[in-house]
């Protein structure tokens, strides 16, 4: 902050403070605007007309308040498998002035299931909300936000890899944190002269410094599948001898969280054995032999029988018989 | 007579007839300045007030614009009236005295605070708020020789 005291007959040098205008923002009067005031006096003292008489202008900046905010636009825990997942921030200025904020992670929150590790910050360069690889800025170390102006905001994706021994429901937060580029500290720690037009900054509430936690949490769903044969011999018995017919059932069990996409079984039929036309099944429900008709194939050198989409918990079984050669 | 000497009585010439005309026509003085109320709160949870120089001040901190005043003329003068256009980065404190004469519309109209209103664009009016009021002013009826005074007004910075 500055001081300074005119004479009224220097005002004419300060029309171009005078120029700068002062919108109205939640963070109120912009950093380094004026604030200049003039009394103005009138009086008679019994000869001709009433006289004017100006004060001084007493002058005086206001300073640079220093205030940031993070927030999760994540609207709950990201359901999350080994492999890159993104955690989505919005990071808000929320002092007078124009700030750039330094942004660190923090993947080993305490009270974790497991942790992540960052690979990179970006920012929503395009602004489309959604992480666009190639598209949106990598921020390099120190990670540092662009400048932003008063209550300007961005978003920010923080890049992470989840590890491939993650166990279902395990769950990790990730920590981003902002720090105004021109320092922190507990709310009304000054910088003097660091603000804009060299006005002093000053820490607000925010202590210059937000974060914000991510949520993952890992929904892994594994598929047993279980392969089983009966064998009925000619005789009435359960004899592997030639000409005994096998029956093969391939359970797959579904567990975890979440659902499997495209679930597929297929198996090779056993040498020295011959496939029995006719005879696979889905669940119990009989399948033509052709493609493309319906869930399954065979063939003499192997069956296959797409179940499609299978939620967690569910289990399908496909049987298909042999004879031995 | 040589050319410096014709320039320095050209001089005094300008600097002798400047001089009473701004005695003449200043018996009154104005003396602006502003303070910034400082409220600290010790241990014990009790909180004083104190008003400091303007050191640091940001949006939210309150001001206090005061004039000082002098009559150094021999001379009473009459309808002594100071006026004080609001800076805009302020708005008038909540806890200015009612009886405050202010303008909400760049000093058309005068009254206390309570007995002015807004108009706003669609026609609509509404009771004025202290963030209306563009001006304040205070009148004395006379202001005798040799007599001072202060007026101030609080202000908190949008």
């Amino acid at each position: 902050m500055k001081t300074q005291t005119h004479l009224s007959l220097s005002l004419a040098a300060t029309p171009l403070f005078l120029l700068m205008a002062m919108p109205a923002h939640a963070a109120g009067v912009s950093a380094g605007s004026l604030i200049e005031n003039t009394a103005t006096a009138t009086y008679d003292d019994g000869s001709g007309p009433p006289k004017t008489v100006d004060s001084n202008t007493v002058v005086v900046a206001v300073d640079e308040l220093l205030d940031v905010t993070v927030t999760s636009l994540d609207t709950g825990p990201i359901a999350t498998q080994p492999g890159e997942e993104v955690l989505t921030f919005e990071i808000t200025n929320t002092g007078n002035g124009p700030e750039a904020y330094t942004l660190t992670t923090n993947p080993a929150v305490a009270g974790n299931d497991f942790d992540t590790t960052v690979d990179n910050i970006a920012v929503d360069t395009n602004g489309n909300g959604t992480y666009d690889p190639g598209v949106d800025t990598i921020l390099t170390g120190p990670a540092t936000t662009p400048v932003l102006a008063e209550d300007e905001n961005i978003t920010v994706f923080v890049i992470t890899t989840v590890p491939a021994d993650v166990a279902d429901t395990d769950e990790s937060d990730v920590e981003l944190t902002a720090e105004a580029v021109t320092g922190t500290g507990p709310a009304g720690t000054t910088f003097t002269g660091d603000g804009v037009n060299g006005v002093d900054a000053i820490t607000g509430l925010t202590e210059a410094d937000g974060s914000a936690i991510g949520s993952l949490i890992a929904g892994v769903t594994t598929v047993d599948l279980v392969k089983a044969a009966s064998v009925a011999d000619p005789f009435g018995g359960t004899s592997a001898v030639p000409g005994s017919v096998v029956t093969f059932t391939l359970t797959a069990t579904v567990t975890g969280s979440g659902s499997i996409a495209d679930l597929v079984i297929d198996d090779a039929i056993p040498t020295d054995t011959s496939y029995v036309p006719g005879t696979l099944t889905l669940d119990g429900g009989a399948l033509t032999d052709a493609s493309g008709d319906d869930a399954g194939e065979a063939s003499a050198a192997d069956i296959s029988v797409d179940v499609g989409t299978v939620a967690s918990g569910s289990s399908h079984a496909v049987t298909f018989d042999v004879t031995i050669d | 007579m040589t050319n410096i000497m014709k320039s320095m009585i050209t001089a005094l010439a300008i600097f002798g007839l400047a001089l009473p005309a701004a005695a003449q026509e200043q018996p009154i003085s104005l003396v602006g300045d502003v303070m910034l109320e400082k409220v600290e709160t010790n241990e014990t949870g009790d909180s004083k007030t104190t008003l400091v120089e303007p050191g640091v001040i940001v949006p939210g901190d309150r001001l206090i614009f005061g004039t000082d005043y002098a009559n150094s003329g021999s001379e009473a003068v009459e309808n002594f009236v100071v006026t004080n256009p609001l800076p805009k980065p302020v708005r008038l404190a909540s806890d200015a005295d009612p009886e405050l004469t202010v303008s909400v519309d760049g000093g058309k109209n005068w009254g206390t605070l309570g007995a002015l209103t807004v108009t706003s664009e669609a026609g609509e009016a509404r009771a004025a708020a202290h963030a209306d009021v563009t001006h304040v002013r205070w009148t004395l009826a006379v202001v005798k020789p040799g007599e001072k005074g202060r007026v101030e007004y609080p202000a908190i910075i949008r």
